[in-house]
């Protein structure tokens, strides 16, 4: 891992009411990097991010975005300092035109010029948004409102994406059109991701290094190369069969982290 | 004929002020659905403020507007900060139960300290007539259509055209979004409050030379007001205004041609009817939100 990361978490602990929905993660996401979270419904992959981009407090445990601590600092405060979230589920603005949707992404931008440099941008990444730019966000598909979501983030043109789940109801087509952009916006545009998935083939494809996280807690992290090759992730999470020596499938697998 | 068109135009003149009375209702709960009954005494509250300068202190009756409505306007963002913004969250009852208390408070207040008689002011428009043959339209009246319009205008320029407006639009539509976009939620809110107090305070002042400033005035037609909003389809903007035009315009014609009674019961006759026909009201969401 490099020395400087751009977000440092460590040992963070998030509530919701009593129930402890994170227990202890730390993460690093080094700068340039795509960073994934895999794990099942319910480990606790959304709370990890709404805890970062400050939606949620954490109880325990800091978060350092670029050197400076920002738990408990206000959500509108971090997004300024150049981290951007992806909800899961789109939550784009549904009555908002696609260009009123993606001005409020560029909200805290005073750089007009900037701002049309990067709508030609996104537009460029998502022709579909250009056809659509005056329709109101809530008539789009579920996928052009994806397209949307991460369109908008990206206009405020951050130093950290985090990604919730951006192939959660797509089709597998628009889920490869949409990993492409990441790694196209990834590469080009030298922003670090981290990305949260379900969908664990495309996600270690995509990123260079992973973490898995079970009930709250980071059970294996590696490189993405490594995690694939890994037996536990390809039974797990990518669903290969093993053959076991007595030639049929044992159903009550051990995990190895367990 | 004449006497239609003269009502009609009464009419139209009171739906205008329980209009933005309305638009205040809705401004607010679209932002935080928080439902603010003391929307009413907001305006009268501004009445009470425009009587103080123009009044008492003998101000100019535009610079008395302005400053009224200007105070109106923090007054209503200490509002939400003091009063609404340390029970956000809590149950529904909590904040309902906070904005009748205040409209109480408000009503007493502005009792002891204004007293309680009928007061009144000098406007350009108190005495004034316009005569179009032989239709004759008092100039309070046309004073309120007038204005009515033109902050309508303004306000739809604001919330279409302008960063600021888009931004309260877009917090209205998905607060947890606008949080993920930067936008200061908080002072956001703040704002639609100063808004929403500054057009019932406008509200107020063009209401003044019609009826007479009264600490109960507020009550009286924020309870008119209400259904008006409801009429429109809670949380549409201009279905607020068409609410409250329907509503005034009911009223109004109903005292004029129906026995006497039934000017405070049509309103609420319609209103009935509407929702039996739309439960939504008249602009009610025809559009879902995707998941």
């Amino acid at each position: 891992m490099s020395d400087d990361p751009i977000l440092k978490v460590s040992n963070i602990e998030s509530y919701y009411g009593p129930i402890m929905a994170i227990r202890g993660v730390s993460l690093a996401v080094p700068r340039g990097k795509i960073i994934t979270v895999l794990g099942a419904n319910g480990a606790g992959k959304t709370t990890i991010l709404k805890t970062i981009s400050g939606v949620l407090d954490p109880l325990k445990g800091t978060i350092e975005f670029e050197g400076k601590a920002i738990q408990r600092m206000d959500a509108d405060k971090i997004v300024r300092l150049g981290l951007s979230h992806v909800p899961e589920g789109r939550e784009v603005f549904p009555f908002l035109s696609i260009r009123e949707n993606l001005a409020m992404g560029a909200f805290l931008r005073t750089d007009r010029d900037g701002v049309a440099r990067d709508l030609e941008k996104v537009f460029g990444y998502f022709p579909r948004l250009r056809e659509r730019i005056d329709q109101p966000a809530g008539s789009l598909s579920g996928g052009e409102q994806q397209m949307l979501a991460i369109s908008r983030a990206l206009m405020n043109r951050p130093k950290l994406l985090l990604l919730d789940e951006p192939s959660l109801g797509l089709s597998p087509l628009l889920v490869k059109e949409i990993f492409s952009i990441i790694r196209r916006v990834n590469a080009e545009e030298g922003t670090s991701i981290l990305l949260v998935e379900q969908n664990a083939k495309m996600a270690l494809e995509t990123a260079h290094y992973g973490y898995v996280l079970e009930v709250g807690r980071v059970v294996m992290d590696d490189t993405c190369e490594r995690l694939m090759n890994s037996k536990d992730i390809q039974e797990f999470y990518l669903g290969a069969k093993e053959e076991s020596a007595r030639g049929e499938r044992r159903w009550k697998k051990k995990k190895n982290w367990r | 004929m004449l006497d239609f068109i003269q009502q009609l135009v009464s009419g139209i003149a009171l739906g205008c002020v329980y209009g933005l009375i309305a638009l205040g209702f809705v401004l607010i709960y679209k932002a935080t659905e928080v439902v603010n009954f003391a929307q009413g005494d907001l305006m009268m509250l501004g009445g009470f403020f425009v009587f103080t300068f123009i009044g008492l202190m003998g101000l100019d009756y535009w610079l008395g507007f302005l400053f009224a409505v200007c105070a109106m306007a923090v007054f209503g963002m200490a509002t939400e900060r003091i009063l609404i913004r340390p029970i956000l969250g809590y149950p529904q009852f909590s904040i309902v139960m906070a904005t009748i208390g205040l409209g109480y408070f408000l009503r007493s207040v502005a009792g002891m300290i204004w007293g309680t008689d009928d007061l009144k002011i000098e406007t350009p428009f108190s005495t004034g007539v316009l005569k179009l043959g032989d239709l004759v339209i008092a100039h309070d009246k046309l004073s309120v259509i007038v204005a009515t319009v033109i902050l309508c205008a303004v306000l739809y320029a604001f919330f279409n055209y302008t960063r600021m407006g888009t931004a309260m639009r877009a917090t209205s539509e998905n607060m947890l979004a606008a949080y993920y976009m930067g936008i200061p939620v908080k002072r956001v809110v703040s704002l639609i409050w100063a808004i929403s107090a500054a057009v019932a305070a406008t509200a107020g002042v063009l209401l003044a030379p019609i009826t007479f400033i009264h600490s109960n005035v507020g009550l009286a037609l924020g309870l008119k007001a209400f259904p008006a909003a409801v009429l429109g389809g809670f949380g549409s903007i201009p279905g607020a205004l068409i609410g409250g035009l329907i509503i005034g315009v009911i009223e109004t014609l109903a005292g004029f041609y129906l026995p006497q009674g039934w000017k405070d019961v049509a309103p609420y006759v319609v209103l009935l009817i509407v929702l039996l026909v739309r439960p939504h009201g008249l602009f009610g969401p025809s559009m879902r939100k995707k998941v």
